[in-house]
């Protein structure tokens, strides 16, 4: 559905991707993930044509994004970071001025205005001005809006950005609906891990402007290792002892007080790791979250060594503030 | 089935009117721009109206009527070159990026841009010229005619400069700053508030490069019979000046930045 060849972009000296490529299938939900700065925004920026790619390429439903570029507009849905709508207009307008935008046939227009609204709860207020809305509902606003034209792609960027908990679980539930009723292709960036764990079929990890991971959630999580358990021992006084042995443990930090072990099965494994350990303070034991994968990822990358990355970041920090 | 070439103008049609509607609806509910906008020019007429024209000028009539077409083409100048800035606004609150993935062209954009700049224009002349009945001037079906496309033409290549400069500029303090150089002498040099027929000769020149100048000439034609030039020159000079404004604009709306 969409294929990323190469792609380059330089802002001066800086380089915001550096040769991303990857593919996306059919109906699948795709979670870009990576810190701020990391060029997610830019990849869908100029996925959408918004922005010339400085190298590379991509196509995006058969178009190519650099030579099709109204093709490619006609095909796409996008919701942005921040909710673009007109708030003097009122819900209903703001589809209407998009409708004709998009050259929907009047027979159409109405018809399909309805049905949106009606997808995302909101045919109740459609008549009133957007700065009356809550900014949940002004986020499934634009939903409704980069869905009209029954786009075969639809980019959602950090569609849940300071949302409250309830209104995100409500976001939620309305594009895992998205994607029942309408057969689209979504492609996602947040920040937030259980998010993408829920919503991504498959998700990829950006850092720096390059692609350092791509699979489906659960075998990210298995990449991690398996189950992590951590014992803590009292005072420190364990010696160190070695848990390789195990067939189970895939490997293990040793800390000053205590040892995080990684392995498979904590439920049916662990009485045999602690059988002849003594002086145990306590146990900890938890699955890997996506959290863990994009620790492991993002701390490898945004430790010290680069600058620019570090700058971006708290450039990307300073501007949302 | 039409053909492919009456199915796009359609789109394209359909896409002129949706920008527009929005700029149309906005204008309606934020009223009070309405009423702040026509505020200055009802200043002048009055107050500087009424004050010179309590000196004796020899200018062939009441002074306040005189700058009466002065004070229309006030107006539009304002309003027309200030409405540039709502193209920042909409790049600021990203309506703009939401227009730009839309399967439009960036001519269309623009084009329907200006259409909502030209009817807030219109908007505002049209109290003016009620205003202008309690003065005493006198409007028929022809005066009216000519009122009216004076001002679309002159509305339309001012909203594109405005819209230009708009374009290149990224922040609302910088085209207030930027903008009030264009305006003003836009205004004072058009012979809005005095007769061009015998200034000196390097005022003269300055006035004949201002395009303000010939629709406030064609206005007093139209309506006191006072002009310095033809009519028909007159909208000559305004028609080129806007075709080469809606160029400009559209080259640089071509080259702006979606983000």
């Amino acid at each position: 559905m969409i294929i990323i060849e190469n792609l380059v972009k330089k802002y001066g000296d800086f380089y915001a991707l550096k040769g991303l490529s990857f593919e996306v299938k059919e109906n699948e939900i795709f979670g870009l993930l990576g810190p701020n700065g990391a060029g997610k925004t830019t990849l869908i920026h100029i996925l959408a044509t918004l922005l010339k790619p400085t190298e590379g390429g991509a196509i995006v439903n058969g178009f190519d994004v650099l030579h099709d570029a109204t093709k490619v507009r006609g095909s796409i849905g996008v919701v942005f970071q921040a909710p673009s709508s007109d708030d003097m207009l009122t819900g209903y307008e703001n589809l209407k001025v998009h409708a004709l935008l998009y050259g929907i046939p009047r027979k159409l227009r109405e018809k399909r205005i309805s049905e949106v609204l009606k997808l995302v709860g909101l045919e109740e207020r459609k008549n009133d001005q957007v700065k009356k809305y809550s900014g949940g509902m002004r986020r499934r606003l634009e939903i409704a809006r980069g869905l009209l034209h029954h786009p075969r792609v639809f980019f959602l960027d950090e569609p849940t950005l300071g949302l409250d908990p309830q209104s995100r679980d409500t976001m939620w539930t309305y594009i895992k609906k998205i994607v029942r009723e309408e057969k689209v292709t979504i492609i996602l960036t947040t920040h937030y891990m259980e998010e993408a764990d829920m919503l991504c079929d498959r998700i990829g990890f950006i850092s720096n402007g390059k692609i350092i991971a791509l699979d489906s959630p659960s075998r990210l999580k298995q990449g991690i290792g398996g189950d992590i358990v951590k014992i803590t021992f009292v005072d420190g006084i364990h010696s160190a002892k070695d848990f390789t042995h195990f067939e189970f443990v895939h490997r293990v930090e040793q800390n000053e007080n205590s040892v995080i072990i990684y392995m498979d099965e904590v439920n049916s494994n662990l009485h045999r790791l602690i059988k002849d350990l003594e002086d145990i303070q306590s146990i900890e034991y938890k699955k890997p979250t996506l959290n863990d994968v994009f620790l492991k990822f993002s701390g490898d990358s945004l430790s010290g060594d680069n600058p620019e990355g570090g700058f971006m970041q708290r450039y990307a920090e300073y501007k949302r503030s | 089935m039409l053909s492919t070439r009456d199915h796009n103008l359609k789109i394209i049609l359909g896409q002129l009117y949706a920008l527009w509607l929005r700029e149309f609806k906005v204008f309606l509910r934020e009223r009070s721009r309405l009423i702040a906008s026509t505020f200055t020019p009802l200043l002048w007429l009055f107050v500087i109206g009424s004050g010179l024209g309590s000196t004796n000028l020899q200018i062939g009539t009441d002074y306040q009527k005189f700058i009466f077409p002065g004070i229309i083409c006030m107006s539009v100048i304002f309003t027309s070159v200030f409405f540039g800035s709502y193209i920042i606004w909409d790049r600021k609150f990203d309506f703009l990026k939401s227009v730009m993935v839309a399967p439009s062209s960036r001519t269309t954009v623009f084009i329907g841009k200006t259409l909502g700049g030209m009817t807030t224009s219109l908007f505002q002349v049209a109290i003016i010229l009620i205003i202008g009945m309690a003065l005493g001037i006198d409007y028929n079906a022809l005066s009216l005619l000519q009122i009216i496309s004076i001002v679309l033409i002159l509305s339309f290549g001012l909203t594109s400069l405005g819209l230009t400069f708009g374009s290149y500029i990224e922040s609302l303090e910088g085209f207030q700053l930027i903008v009030s150089f264009v305006v003003f002498p836009l205004f004072f040099l058009s012979g809005a508030l005095f007769p061009i027929d015998n200034l000196p000769a390097w005022l003269k020149f300055i006035t004949l490069v201002d395009p303000a100048t010939y629709s406030v000439d064609a206005l007093r034609n139209s309506l006191l019979h006072l002009g310095t030039y033809s009519f028909e020159l007159d909208i000559e000079i305004l028609l080129l000046f806007t075709v080469i404004m809606t160029l400009i604009g559209i080259f640089s709306f071509k080259r702006m930045k979606a983000v």
